[in-house]
């Protein structure tokens, strides 16, 4: 089936984007295997760069990529430092080590830097990675407030609270670098640490200022109007909902604790049933009502069924071949990539297929900035994969390039996960170089 | 349909109140347009309105206001939210939610209207503001004028039976600007809408509007009466209405086309006389100010620069330590590109700026005016071309050695302003420029007359931060001077002492760039207009050829004299009397 243009009302369900993140995310968290999370982070990719439009919101993956590269390097120079637990005999390297006096006895600063225990740190770092890019490619392509139309009447106004939060991130940045571009206006210098924190005042200023202002313009387009409700259905929501909460609490406690097993699961069940049922309550104080609700339809289905697919293929996986999935650090193997599990993952690209094509993909759309866009999806999926690793790396500036690309940090050479992700630096030579994230239309506009 | 009785507010440590005395009625169905010099509580009036006044900023309101039979001191604002639409003056910081079409159903969401008819209302509201094509965009995206016909439609879904905005064409070009007034006039014709709204620039709106109320100076009682009327007393009026009291036409046109009408007679006066030069290059600045005083007798504020009777280039000694002779240009710019993004913000611009010479940028809001303007003080690097400043290259130049060469007052002045007053503000200005200590301080002086030293940045009017905002740039004497929209939320009062300063200036032998959609502004002050559209200069040559054969950017002056070449109220003034 081919795959209809997005409109509001082809759009695919946020939740469903969702479900399958977090089904990759879950099959990442079962491996450790850096041919399967290199793979994963393709399929992942693949999808973002097929079907993510043009929106700010759809920016984030790159920063998410950023955010998964500092986490290994992180992690790599902890293991570096500090030793790592994993015994190994390949020495690469012996620091001077920090004498400690004796009660801080297990801690240890310097000494010797093994292969394995680098190698383990490495897997352990990637696996997290891929785990923040699977979260951010559900940021990257559902519209996190579009989530909200399904929270419960009761919590919408919290979620919109939540969400104006959300946005209150962004608009700081967009006004730090106004500020410290006026400084060079002033003859100071608009670069360094000093420039930041000069600037801090005024923008907090101005942030105050405009969430005063939001505050004032959404109190006035009536935002958190109630209705009459009768005493006694207050009464019973806060009865419900406090005692429900109780009840999860409790139960949590039994399920863990385990003298209480028998009791755990009942009571955890029945709390969360009064707490749903204090909600659904709770929403009948809010007047409010849904503008075009997204339908939950069959490509949504199939969408977070694969997600879920993937997840649960990889957990069958651990039972039949264990060793495959956690190629050992000790002794220092090469990782091979197991055929049926490597197969299974590739069910996550099935979203890039079915799920409608944003306007800006469209063959033909008549928008000049989408033209190169355009031109990518003619040419076939090789191009289009290839293009989103390109703009990966363009948000990420080289270093994201190099770590989404086969030749990852990794200590044998990955074989090219999706047959796309080879052809990227040779298909998309210019757009690498320039930044192509910043929406040319905001850019432009607000000037 | 809004009534005020009696009303008078008082805000929080306050000692006198913001406004008193306002007893009026606004008639169903009316546009009702609130007019008056900055700070005499025309915003306080509009959030009267609206129940923000004294729900949400605090204060003592006395007296009463109803709409629409509700009282505004038992119902909230979010209660008045189906009877009043609010846009306050900065679309962006109304928005809610991320794309057009929540932000259309919002409101509705709010007051649980059923999803059909929420559905029909949508579909309904993005035809009659013509957003159709941008339904699925995100808000940030959008232009200046989409952005503000989107915070009208946003409160428009309610179907509120008033709307009450704030300013909303200031920050428009003159198109975009004739767009949010198209609509305002069919929702009050056909939808019976009853609109009030507060405008600094009348010349857009004052035809329009079936009612004025004059909130005359801050604390005085206001007057409502037909806008001709009003007009023919007010401190604050159009160019139109200032030719129209010059000649002394009566009734007072409003339109350019009423004027036309009553104009011919002036027009054979003219056709013998040849248009005196504009500004303060024939006649000293005073005659500009002569004029706009014996026409707005009730200005209150002094001018910007205490005039003397001497000439204009004692008014203000800010010599341009220019080292560049006469002769060379403070400014090339050759064959320059610049990339934002994927785009070509600009596309091979030539622009040459000479001393003394004033140039007004126009065009569209996004046309790369902006682009342009910090592309000559080195914020954005040239994809191709080159641009010299006196002796610089902007980019591959330190701020500091840069100061000395150019100086940009952004469109928001406060972004130039870090310290807590005012005194602190020069201190740290004479600092960077490595100017004597005191010399902003002195023009500062010079600007701003009667602003103490304690007083902090933000608490000055916007007329007031501009001018210390020039003053901090002045500081390092820049030859080369930029102003990113220097009009915008400047009252009448306010914009005429911005005019004879930057005369001045430019007398003294600095050029100035200013980037503006102000046409009357530009009338005033450039000797060259350059219109960009896509990045690109499609008209560049003096004021009087550009401005005039286009229907978008000519003033009202020169629509009315037409085709004589008269572009300012002060050149038929000076011609008359001269001639008297």
């Amino acid at each position: 089936m081919s795959a209809p243009p997005a409109t509001r009302t082809t759009a695919l369900h946020a939740g469903a984007w969702w479900l399958w993140a977090l089904g990759l995310a879950t099959a990442a968290s079962r491996t450790t295997n850096p041919l399967l999370l290199g793979l994963l982070i393709g399929v992942a990719g693949y999808v973002v760069a097929a079907r993510r439009t043009d929106a700010p919101w759809a920016r984030s993956y790159g920063a998410f990529v950023k955010l998964g590269l500092l986490v290994i390097g992180i992690r790599l120079v902890f293991a570096f430092v500090l030793g790592s637990p994993v015994p190994g005999t390949h020495t690469l390297v012996t620091l001077p080590e920090v004498p400690l006096p004796d009660w801080a006895k297990g801690v240890r600063i310097g000494g010797r830097v093994t292969a394995e225990g680098m190698v383990f740190a490495l897997y352990d770092g990637l696996k997290l990675a891929t785990l923040l890019i699977c979260v951010g490619a559900a940021n990257a392509l559902a519209n996190p407030a579009r989530l909200l139309k399904s929270l419960p009447g009761a919590l919408y106004e919290a979620g919109v609270a939540v969400v104006v939060a959300m946005t209150f991130a962004p608009n700081l940045v967009a006004d730090v670098q106004r500020l410290r571009a006026a400084r060079r206006l002033r003859g100071r210098p608009d670069r360094g640490f000093k420039a930041l924190l000069q600037v801090g005042v005024p923008v907090l200023e101005g942030a105050l200022e405009r969430s005063v202002a939001l505050a004032a313009a959404m109190d006035a387009r009536g935002y958190g109007r109630t209705a009459h409700v009768p005493r006694a259905v207050r009464h019973t929501t806060s009865v419900l909902t406090f005692g429900g909460l109780l009840g999860v609490c409790a139960g949590t406690y039994g399920l863990l604790a385990e003298a209480g097993a028998g009791y755990g699961l009942p009571l955890l069940l029945a709390g969360l049933a009064a707490a749903l049922a204090g909600l659904w309550l709770g929403g009948r104080r809010s007047v409010r009502t849904r503008y075009r609700p997204e339908r939950w339809g069959a490509r949504a289905w199939l969408v977070a069924g694969s997600g879920i697919a993937v997840a649960a293929l990889m957990i069958c996986a651990n039972g039949y071949a264990p060793a495959a999935l956690h190629p050992p650090a000790i002794p220092l193997t090469t990782p091979d990539l197991p055929l049926w599990p490597a197969a299974s993952l590739l069910l996550g690209l099935l979203p890039a297929f079915v799920a409608p094509v944003p306007p800006g993909q469209t063959p033909g759309a008549g928008r000049g900035a989408g033209g190169d866009r355009a031109g990518g999806r003619d040419t076939g999926a090789g191009n289009a994969g290839g293009r989103g690793v390109s703009s990966v790396g363009g948000g990420g500036s080289g270093v994201a390039d190099a770590s989404v690309s086969p030749s990852s940090p990794s200590p044998s050479p990955l074989p090219p996960p999706p047959p796309t992700a080879a052809s990227a630096p040779a298909t998309a030579p210019a757009p690498a170089s320039v930044p192509p994230p910043p929406d040319p239309l905001t850019k432009e506009r607000t000037q | 349909m809004i009534r005020f009785e009696q009303v008078s507010v008082t805000y929080g440590d306050a000692s006198a109140p913001a406004v008193q005395g306002i007893d009026l009625t606004v008639p169903e169905g009316e546009l009702c347009l609130l007019v008056g010099p900055s700070g005499v509580g025309k915003s306080t009036v509009l959030n009267a309105v609206c129940g923000l006044v004294p729900h949400f900023t605090g204060g003592t309101l006395r007296g009463r206001v109803t709409v629409d039979g509700r009282d505004t001191r038992t119902h909230k604002p979010r209660e008045l939210a189906d009877v009043v639409g609010t846009v306050g003056q900065d679309p962006l910081s109304h928005f809610v939610t991320d794309t057009v079409e929540d932000e259309l159903a919002y409101g509705m969401e709010s007051l649980g209207l059923a999803p059909d008819v929420m559905r029909r209302r949508v579909e309904e509201t993005l035809d009659l503001l013509g957003l159709a094509d941008l339904r699925d965009r995100a808000i940030t995206t959008l232009s200046g004028g989409q952005r503000q016909r989107v915070a009208i439609g946003s409160v428009l879904t309610t179907h509120p039976k008033v709307l009450v905005l704030d300013e909303p064409t200031s920050a428009l070009d003159p198109a975009a600007a004739e767009e949010v007034l198209a609509v305002l006039q069919r929702l009050v014709h056909d939808l019976g809408t009853t609109v009030l709204l507060a405008e600094h620039r009348l010349e857009r709106v004052v035809q329009y509007a079936d009612q004025v109320i004059l909130l005359p100076a801050p604390g005085a009682a206001p007057l409502m009466g037909d806008p001709a009327d009003i007009m023919a007393v007010s401190p604050v009026h159009p160019p139109v209405v200032a030719l129209g009291r010059l000649a002394g036409w009566s009734p007072l046109p409003l339109s350019v086309r009423d004027a036309r009408r009553k104009a011919g007679p002036l027009r054979d006066r003219l056709s013998a006389l040849t248009p005196p030069a504009r500004g303060a290059k024939t006649a000293p600045a005073a005659a500009t100010t002569t004029t706009s005083n014996a026409t707005s007798s009730a200005m209150a504020v002094p001018p910007l620069v205490p005039t003397p009777p001497a000439s204009p280039a004692s008014s203000l000694s800010v010599p341009a330590a220019s080292p560049v002779t006469p002769a060379s240009p403070a400014a090339v710019v050759s064959g320059l590109t610049v990339h934002r993004g994927r785009i070509d913000a600009l596309h091979r611009v030539n622009l040459t700026v000479r001393p003394g010479e004033t140039i007004a940028l126009m065009g569209r809001n996004g046309a790369g005016k902006s682009t342009l303007l910090t592309t000559l003080v080195g914020m954005h690097e040239p994809s191709s071309g080159t641009v010299r400043v006196g002796d610089a290259t902007p980019h591959r130049t330190t701020p500091r050695t840069l100061l000395r060469h150019v100086g940009l007052v952004p469109q928001e002045p406060r972004d130039l302003l870090y310290a807590d007053t005012v005194a602190a503000e020069c201190a740290a200005a004479d600092h960077d420029a490595s100017a004597p200590a005191g010399s902003c301080r002195d023009l500062v002086t010079r600007l701003l007359p009667d602003v103490p030293d304690s007083v902090h940045p933000r608490d000055l009017s916007e007329g007031q931060r501009l001018a210390l905002a020039l003053a901090v740039v002045l500081t390092a004497r820049p030859p080369l001077l930029l102003l990113d929209e220097p009009t915008r939320g400047l009252d009448y009062a306010a914009k005429a002492r911005l005019i004879e300063l930057l005369h001045a200036l430019a007398a003294e032998g600095h050029a100035i760039v200013l980037a503006t959609h102000d046409v009357e502004l530009a009338a005033e002050l450039a000797h060259r207009v350059v219109i960009l559209a896509d990045g690109e200069i499609v008209a560049d040559g003096p004021t009087d050829e550009v401005v005039v054969s286009s229907p978008s950017f000519a003033p009202q002056v020169s629509k009315v004299l037409a085709p004589l070449p008269w572009l300012t109220v002060s050149q038929v003034a000076r011609a008359l009397e001269a001639r008297a």
